[in-house]
């Protein structure tokens, strides 16, 4: 109880202190994000692509500077996230939060940012119920509902009607696996089986027998990115499902940072996603030759781009409300603006960020290089989670 | 009859990494009693090496392959020296806490070399396809693994059971002192075998990274698996190792065929019940 009246008091504070002073202050964001431990390369990117944004659009909002500060999340830490919360709140003072890769640790902070009154932005964590957890979240990455329902539709609009659903046995798993199913048989498709696979598997052959066995045309994959994506894919190249006519449908599989290590096997892979760096846009090349210019052994990605417009969002709320956070969640309701992504907009009744859903097929560019290249485009679909109309 | 032949071949070829990995573990944890929890680690310089020389200097594999193997086994050989010699003397708490220090130590050193993402290896064409096999089409690059498999438990058998190598390490983890008073240079015994022992998981970790993708935190993440081949195997029995590794592999890949949805436990139960049996493992002497 204490902290939550020290909370309390120290957001009164700022508030009343912001009213008195009319001269320049530093208005500090604290992201919160793993910088150390497996998933340290979510930490990377999101301080890379903070650091572009601040580049391009400068770091002062009506001469106030805004200044980002790092703690690390380490993995899936909930516990640890809360207290990071705390301490930045408390501590550091800050009027805005950010990060957030898994979704337990954003949900753990949601007590939290309702008490001090904090908008949270998030810039990964992607399962639809962390919004409707507190008024103070607004989310700019995405849902795997909302980039799993698009492919199924596109997927059957292609003749494919019999599809096996091979996920990670884990929340995000099973959240792609039911939007893919619900959008599918609503298209008129069968799910004709659905397979959970362990957190921990590597070896992926026994499964991608079974998928053989059961001989559907096409099998949608869900998998945390990194060494399960890269196994994953390597096993449906080894066991031939090409070859036995079964397409690859899957979501962030052949995500920048893995694609490389999977070579030429990824070629032709098919996948529904809401960037890829490959994305022709005069935005995308504003940041993407931002980012290099910076950091030129950067991997841009999705994670990049969505911190990229996490600040953008924050810079926004900051513009129109200062450091006031209910005023700032009011001003972000319905926000509009292009991203490197595409046209983007922040539902008003979500707090989720409405955006295309691109189809891409792994190709060479002009420097054979791999890279997703965008062929199709489902335009502004929201979090299909929440607002689902199946 | 098709599920049953598919069963064998995978959980073979997994049984096989796992074996090679672990042997060499099992080697120095029960020839020369220290607790090397930092050996998975030396598979991951394997792979990481391997990564290094053929992806990034462009290297052709099986040279690169030799190149990290003689890069790991080079780099054990001073640790050896330096680390692990004082090691040997403490307690096996100590030992724990010493060893796994070391593989933060690796884990970070391979994360700001090459960072946290995953380290690919790009294997020779001829070792990507698939060979048909009537029935279904068996990927080449796990045959090569089985086969190597073989020749190495093959290899060691012979090493520890009938060379005068072999004869000396024995005599010197049965009695360090009788040994050395016959004359038995036993640092130097210890060191090859520990040499050996690293080599080995090099070797596993560069054949294995198709099926147990190499990055900095691959010690951490696989260590559990190694740790219980070598347990259940029962410390120290080459047969041993090979055994369990390969019928924990093979049972690891029927139940992933068969009942997906309960993820690894019955790896786990198998463990629990034969540790229960038989607390030495499958083939370990008793202390």
């Amino acid at each position: 109880m204490k902290i939550m009246t020290r909370l309390m008091a120290v957001s009164a504070l700022a508030v009343a202190g912001m009213a008195g002073t009319a001269g320049a202050e530093v208005i500090k964001v604290g992201v919160i994000c793993p910088t150390s431990g497996p998933y340290a390369i979510y930490g990377k990117q999101f301080s890379e692509a903070v650091e572009a944004y601040q580049a391009i659009h400068g770091t002062e909002i009506d001469g106030n500077e805004i200044e980002f500060i790092y703690r690390d999340s380490g993995g899936v830490n909930p516990d640890q996230a809360r207290s990071l919360a705390q301490e930045l709140i408390i501590r550091e003072g800050v009027e805005y939060l950010a990060g957030f890769t898994f979704t337990p640790n954003a949900l753990a902070v949601a007590q939290i940012i309702d008490q001090s009154e904090t908008p949270a932005v998030i810039f990964n964590a992607a399962t639809s119920i962390i919004t409707q957890e507190s008024e103070f979240f607004v989310r700019p990455s995405f849902t795997l509902w909302q980039v799993s329902a698009p492919m199924a539709e596109w997927a059957h609009e292609q003749g494919i009607t019999e599809v096996v659903t091979a996920v990670t046995d884990y929340g995000p798993g099973i959240d792609a696996e039911t939007g893919f199913k619900a959008a599918f048989e609503a298209a008129g498709g069968t799910v004709v089986d659905s397979i959970r696979m362990p957190l921990d598997t590597t070896d992926f052959a026994p499964f991608m027998q079974r998928v053989r066995d059961e001989a559907p045309d096409a099998v949608f994959a869900f998998l945390p990115a990194g060494p399960s994506t890269f196994a994953f894919v390597k096993a449906y190249n080894e066991n031939d499902l090409r070859g036995a006519g079964i397409e690859f449908l899957g979501t962030g599989e052949t995500d920048e940072t893995t694609l490389d290590s999977l070579g030429d096997a990824a070629l032709g892979l098919r996948t529904s996603y809401h960037y890829s760096p490959a994305h022709e846009s005069p935005e995308n090349e504003e940041f993407i030759g931002k980012l290099m210019e910076l950091h030129p052994d950067a991997v841009p990605n999705f994670a990049s781009v969505q911190a990229y417009d996490g600040a953008h969002v924050i810079y926004e709320m900051i513009r129109a409300a200062g450091t006031d956070g209910p005023a700032a969640i009011e001003a972000v309701k319905g926000l509009e603006w292009t991203s490197p992504r595409g046209p983007v907009s922040i539902d008003p009744e979500t707090r989720h960020i409405t955006q295309n859903v691109y189809i891409r097929e792994v190709a060479k560019d002009d420097e054979g290089n791999l890279i997703n290249r965008e062929f199709e485009t489902i335009e502004a679909v929201p979090d299909l989670g929440l607002v689902n109309d199946y | 009859m098709g599920t049953i032949l598919n069963i064998l071949v995978d959980g073979v070829a997994y049984g096989m990494i796992l074996f090679m990995i672990s042997v060499g573990l099992s080697v120095t944890m029960g020839l020369m009693r220290v607790i090397n929890l930092a050996h998975g680690g030396f598979a991951m310089l394997g792979g990481a090496a391997v990564h290094y020389f053929g992806v990034q200097l462009g290297i052709p594999f099986v040279l690169a392959a030799l190149l990290a193997i003689g890069a790991v086994v080079a780099l054990a050989l001073p640790m050896e020296r330096v680390l692990y010699r004082p090691i040997y003397r403490m307690g096996e708490l100590q030992q724990v806490l010493a060893t796994i220090g070391i593989t933060f130590l690796m884990i970070a050193s391979v994360n700001l070399w090459l960072g946290s993402t995953l380290l690919s290896i790009r294997l020779p064409d001829a070792w990507t396809g698939t060979v048909d096999l009537g029935f279904r089409s068996l990927p080449m690059h796990r045959l090569i693994v089985i086969g190597v498999g073989l020749a190495i438990a093959g290899g060691l058998y012979v090493l520890i059971d009938r060379t005068r190598f072999g004869i000396r390490l024995r005599a010197a983890v049965d009695n360090r002192a009788t040994a050395s008073a016959l004359g038995i240079d036993t640092g130097r015994v210890f060191l090859a075998t520990f040499a050996l022992g690293a080599g080995l998981a090099a070797l596993g970790g560069i054949l294995g990274a198709e099926l147990l993708p190499v990055d900095a935190y691959y010690p951490l993440r696989y260590m559990v698996h190694f740790l219980i081949v070598v347990a259940v195997g029962g410390m120290g029995s080459i047969t041993g190792s090979f055994l369990a590794a390969l019928g924990l592999g093979i049972l690891d890949t029927t139940a992933r065929y068969i009942v997906p949805d309960f993820g690894t436990i019955f790896f786990f139960l198998v463990t629990i019940l034969v540790l229960g049996l038989r607390p030495q493992g499958l083939l370990g002497r008793h202390a």
